[in-house]
This record gives C-alpha cells, structure tokens and sequence, in this order.
C-alpha cells in the first residue's frame, strides 16, 4: 500500500514538474503562458498517435515534442512578434489543442473502435535494488522521463542563475527594455525559453500517454498545465522549491486515488482542490509579484 | 467603428477558410460540414429555438467576460463563477416548494449571481489588496469550483436514492417559464437580453462605466483622476462573477433542473471568443453568442452527418480568438494604414494591452 502510493507520487508529479519547468524558463523572460495546457495535450495525443503508426517509442517522444513546440511557436509569433495580450493568445491556444486533438482523434479511432493503445515504456531495472523497503518504490521503480524530470531541476537552476545566458533570459523578463538597449534581443530570448517550454511541455504530454496511461483520452491533460502553472508560484520561482511542489501535488493525486480505493468517507475532492487552493494561498500570501520577474505578463514591443 | 464590426466578420471568414482546409485534409467535404452545421442549427423549428437555448448560457458568461475586460480585468473563471452560481441555485431549489412561482425562480437566480459574485469578489479582493495577477486567481478558482461541484453532488447535495452523483431536483415553483413548448425556449432568453442591455448602458452611459472603462485604457492614470481603482476592481470582477453565476442558476432553473459533474461543457471559456468577436460590446454579446451558440447546435448534427467531431467548433473558437488579437496589433494597423483605412475608433481597450499597465 505505502509502496503502491510512492511510487504513484512520482509518477503523477513528473509531467506536472516537467510542464512547471518549462513554464519557470518562459516566466523568467517575461512571457506568462497560459497555452501550456494545450502544448501539453497536444504532445500527449501526437505522442501516442507516432507511436501507434510506427511502434517506435521514440518516434512518439519526438512527435511529442514538435507537438509542444509547434503550439510554442505560435504562442511565440503572438506574444512576442505581435506582442498580444499573453493571457487571451495563451486560453485560445488551450482551447485549439482540445479541439485538434479531439478532432483528429475521433477521425482517426473514435469511429473505428480500435484499441488506441501502446505498450508502456519500460521501466529501468535496478535488479536489488527496487526491493529495498520505502526508496526502491520511491526511487528505483520508474522509467527514464521520471529520472530526466529531476535531473532538469539543477540543469534548469544552474542555466538560470549561474550561466551568463541566464541572466539575459532573466534581464528580458526583468527589464525588457534595458535588456534590449544592452543589445541582448529579447524577442530572441524569449523565442530560445518558448522553445525549450515547448520541448518539456510536450515531453510531459508524451510522458503521459506512453508512460502513464498507454492510450489516449480526449483532454487527457486535464488541467495539468494550470497545475504547473500554480506549482511554479507554489515553488515561488525556484527549481528545488518547484519540484517539492511538484511531488506535493503527486501526493495528492495519489492520495486522492488511495482514499477512492478504500472507499472512505473522506472527500477525495479536497485533495483535488488542494493544489489550486494552497496557490491561492501563497499567492495572497507573499503579496503578489514579490518573487515573480517583474515583466511578467507584459507585452513587450521593441521600438 | 465600420472597420471594428468588419474585424469579426473576416476573423470568421478566414477561420472559417483555415477549417475547409483541415477539413478536405481529414477527408470530410467542408461543404457538406456547412450543411450539417445550418441544419442542426436552422433547419427546423427545434433546432431554431434551441439555438436560442443554447446562446443564453453564452451571452451570461460573454457579459461577464466582456465587463471585466472592459476593465483590463482578465477574467478566465467565468466558468467557475458559472458553477458557483449553479451550486447555490440548485443548492436552494429543492426547498423553495412552498413559495410562489416568480419569488422562486427570482431567489434561484438572486442565490445564482451571489454565488458567482462571491467567486469572482474573491479574485478582485485577492488582486486589489494582495496584488495577486487576477488571471491566476481566476483559473485556480476554476479548479476549486468543479471540484466543490463534484464534492456536492457526492455529498450533502446528492440525491436521497444516492444511485447517481447528481444533486435533488428543483422544486417545480424553482422552474423558469416556459415558452412555446415542446421547444426548450425559457424566460432566460429574455433575462440574458434584458442584462445585455442593462450592461451597455452601464458601461456606455454612467459615470462607473466611464471609470470602468479608464481603468480598462490606463490603471495608473485612472488612479489620477481620483478613480477608487481598489474598489472597482474588487465591484467589477464581483459583478462579472455574478453575471455568470446567474446564468448558472438559469441553466439549472430552465434546462437541468438540477446539478451533476461536468456541468458546463466550457461555457466560460467560449465566452472569450464571444466577448471578442462582439469587440466587448454588450449589445454585440448577443449575436456573437448566438453565432457560438448557434455553432454549437448544428455541431451535433455535423457529427451525425459528416462524421465530423464536434469539438472543431473548438477549433474554430480558437482559431477567431488568434486572428482577432493579431488584428488589433500596431503591425497590423501599420498594414491596414497603407492601404488608406482611417485609424480604428475602438471604445474597447485594446486586448493587446497590458495586464498590469
């Protein structure tokens, strides 16, 4: 039971920590992304749909991430080139991925009734060690995206605040304009961020029809990318604090799943809300922007 | 003013282009879709009239969108507000047997825009005194709402036979009025016209709408001119919530008659590309819900003729949010100036503008 619900933790924070991410590389420059839901569904059905036409795990991570790049890049020509309001081009995106995959998926397998599925990716073996009591189910009993995920959290960290190109993605987040005088291109950087979101969001997409379900479902993303956008102010901006949100919100999915299972009388719905709920929270509670780039949100249109 | 309305019109047209295209690529003839859609949405008497039905939901929640955006308030919880508003009007329903009909129906839709007030209140009040991005707020809300609903509906709403997760029905004083039956048209049609144009005027002929609307063109400046910033922005998105929740309590009081899971099929984010297409214009909210609406009717009947799912009206939602907002750029202005057309006059604030200007 206790093993059961570890590594269930995991398995359920990974695609939301490596959607959050990719949402903390895009906040740093200044773009706030509300379309990452929808790069997330979209990399989830493209994903499984490679991987179903070739039989290629492979093939269906890269289709994955073209799908989460691709929704990026229009994201990108929107908020960047066009400088939109970030909010509303973000929603419609959403809103275009439920319909595409939608569309698409019931051309394709709604009618027929074949079974849209694919093998799962396997697990790495660790032979002994997966039986060692509470951290072999905790650690050692998970595929490769599981242990990339938490190996971006330092890579991430390290990009952003050690790297003299981090402190140009995080100058055009701050202040565009002077980041811009100083000739550092901030439609370029926030293009780079943008891309490398639409990598993760899209690995994260994958990570859920290959790894976590084996088929599709439509809006199978179901609110993930909001959950990523409220565990990178969980996290207040800060990759160890993101992944600790992260396995925060796995718990309490995983929780949630636990509780249905025994049929208690406790309301499995609070775990739900807990998330959005506790971000509410720390939002109300550090009084806003105080550790948010303070671009954040704004169109930036280069003069 | 001419170009403004002309904007929608050609975002439709060129979404509309975009869809043949994918269309004819998924092996469906575009013509034949455009057929399905006219006869689900026209074709008889019934499907006329619930296209009507299926707009008044759109035209609450495109009010509600297009109030708070008037402000550069940037509600995306219209959804949550809507359910809000259903939770309390379908929470109450079942008790009001004893009372008269029109007291009834009124305290459905009464608890309804409370419901949907408090809901969005909470956001104002999180924006105006915690300085908290209202876009954030409004989606986390979202999620706390359907997972209220979904905890009602299990618990202490949930029917006394507890066969299925839905809540008691209403009592049948709860009921809205009814027109011309079998056909589903209800008073809430008229509810819907009577709010779009209560909010026109608000917004177009008071003093607060003047203020709602500097606020929407410039936060800062507002502040300048003695504009209580604070407190509108707490009254807007508290007044935008309870224009969606009483079109959940309409939803409940006229259709449902009572509250399940998944109670709106996403009304609250249609209402975006409502309020856009109507360039925030409430008299305008009306035809574009009616358009969406009328969208979302014949939709059913493309899936049956064509084979088509209808989630491409999704498609097309989003595809007309995107081309409007690329419209109301400089660049394009820049473009259209060239081409000799005069400066667009817009009471709007432009939605490419800041959220935080």
């Amino acid at each position: 039971m206790l093993n059961a619900f570890l590594s269930s933790t995991i398995a359920m924070a990974t695609p939301v920590l490596l959607a959050a991410l990719g949402e903390l590389l895009v906040e740093e420059t200044g773009i706030i992304n509300i379309g990452i839901e929808g790069a997330m569904l979209s990399g989830a059905f493209f994903a499984l749909a490679a991987a179903y036409f070739t039989g290629s795990i492979l093939l269906g991570l890269a289709a994955g991430i073209a799908a989460g790049v691709a929704i990026n890049a229009i994201l990108g020509v929107l908020v960047v080139n066009l400088s939109v309001n970030q909010v509303v081009a973000g929603t419609a995106l959403d809103i275009l991925a439920i319909g595409i995959t939608g569309v698409f998926y019931r051309r394709f397998f709604g009618i027929t009734g074949k079974a849209f599925m694919v093998s799962p990716m396997p697990r790495i073996d660790f032979g002994p060690l997966t039986r060692i009591p509470v951290l072999g189910a905790l650690v050692f009993h998970h595929n490769i995206l599981v242990y990339l995920a938490f190996a971006m959290v330092p890579v991430v960290g390290f990009i952003l605040w050690r790297t003299r190109y981090g402190l140009m993605l995080r100058a055009a987040g701050e202040r565009p304009e002077a980041a811009d005088a100083l000739g550092l291109g901030v439609y370029r950087l926030r293009w780079h961020a943008l891309v490398a979101s639409g990598v993760l969001s899209g690995l994260a997409g994958a990570y859920l029809t290959l790894a976590y379900a084996n088929t599709f479902v439509e809006n199978i993303s179901g609110g993930r990318g909001y959950v990523a956008l409220a565990v990178v102010i969980l996290g207040r901006w800060k990759p160890w604090e993101i992944a600790a949100a992260s396995i925060l919100f796995g718990a309490a999915m995983a929780l949630q799943f636990g509780l249905q299972a025994l049929g208690t009388q406790v309301p499995y719905q609070l775990f739900l809300a807990l998330p959005y709920a506790l971000a509410l929270m720390v939002l109300a509670g550090i009084g806003g922007q105080a550790a948010s780039p303070s671009g954040l949100g704004e169109p930036y249109t280069r003069l | 003013m001419l170009w403004s309305l002309l904007k929608s019109v050609v975002a439709i047209t060129i979404a509309a282009l975009i869809i043949a295209a994918v269309l004819i690529a998924l092996g469906a003839s575009p013509i034949g879709v455009l057929f399905a859609l006219c006869e689900g949405a026209f074709g008889n008497w019934y499907a006329l009239t619930d296209t009507v039905v299926k707009a008044t939901p759109l035209i609450f929640t495109g009010l509600a969108v297009s109030v708070a955006f008037s402000g550069a308030l940037w509600n995306i919880g219209a959804d949550g507000q809507l359910i809000a508003g259903a939770i309390a009007a379908g929470a109450i329903g079942p008790y009001l047997g004893a009372w008269p009909r029109p007291i009834a129906i009124a305290a459905m839709l009464i608890a309804g825009a409370i419901g949907g007030a408090i809901w969005g209140g909470i956001c104002g009040w999180l924006r105006a005194r915690r300085d908290t991005n209202e876009v954030i707020s409004t989606i986390m809300m979202n999620f706390v709402a359907a997972q209220v609903l979904s905890w009602t509906v299990h618990g202490p709403l949930m029917e006394p036979s507890r066969a299925y997760p839905q809540s008691r029905l209403i009592a049948p004083s709860a009921h809205m009025y009814m027109f011309l039956e079998p056909s589903r048209l209800n008073l809430g049609i008229v509810i819907a016209l009577l709010l779009a144009a209560g909010c026109y005027l608000l917004l177009f002929q008071t003093r607060l709408g003047f203020q709602i609307r500097a606020m929407g063109r410039n936060r800062r400046a507002a502040t300048f001119f003695g504009i209580p910033i604070a407190r509108l922005t707490i009254g807007l998105l508290a007044l935008s919530g309870a224009l969606a929740g009483a079109g959940g309590a309409v939803q409940v009081s006229a259709i449902t008659h009572r509250l399940y899971e998944r109670f709106s099929p996403g009304w609250g984010f249609e209402a975006i590309a409502v309020a856009l297409v109507a360039r925030l214009n409430p008299i305008g909210i009306v035809i574009s819900a009616l358009f969406f609406g009328a969208l979302d009717n014949g939709s059913q009947a493309m899936q049956r003729a064509q084979g088509v799912s209808p989630v491409l009206v999704q498609v097309i939602q989003a595809l007309v949010i995107m081309i409007l907002l690329a419209f109301d750029t400089p660049a394009v202005a820049r473009l259209r100036a060239s081409f000799g057309v005069g400066a667009p006059i817009s009471a709007a604030p432009q939605t490419g503008a800041s959220a935080d200007a």
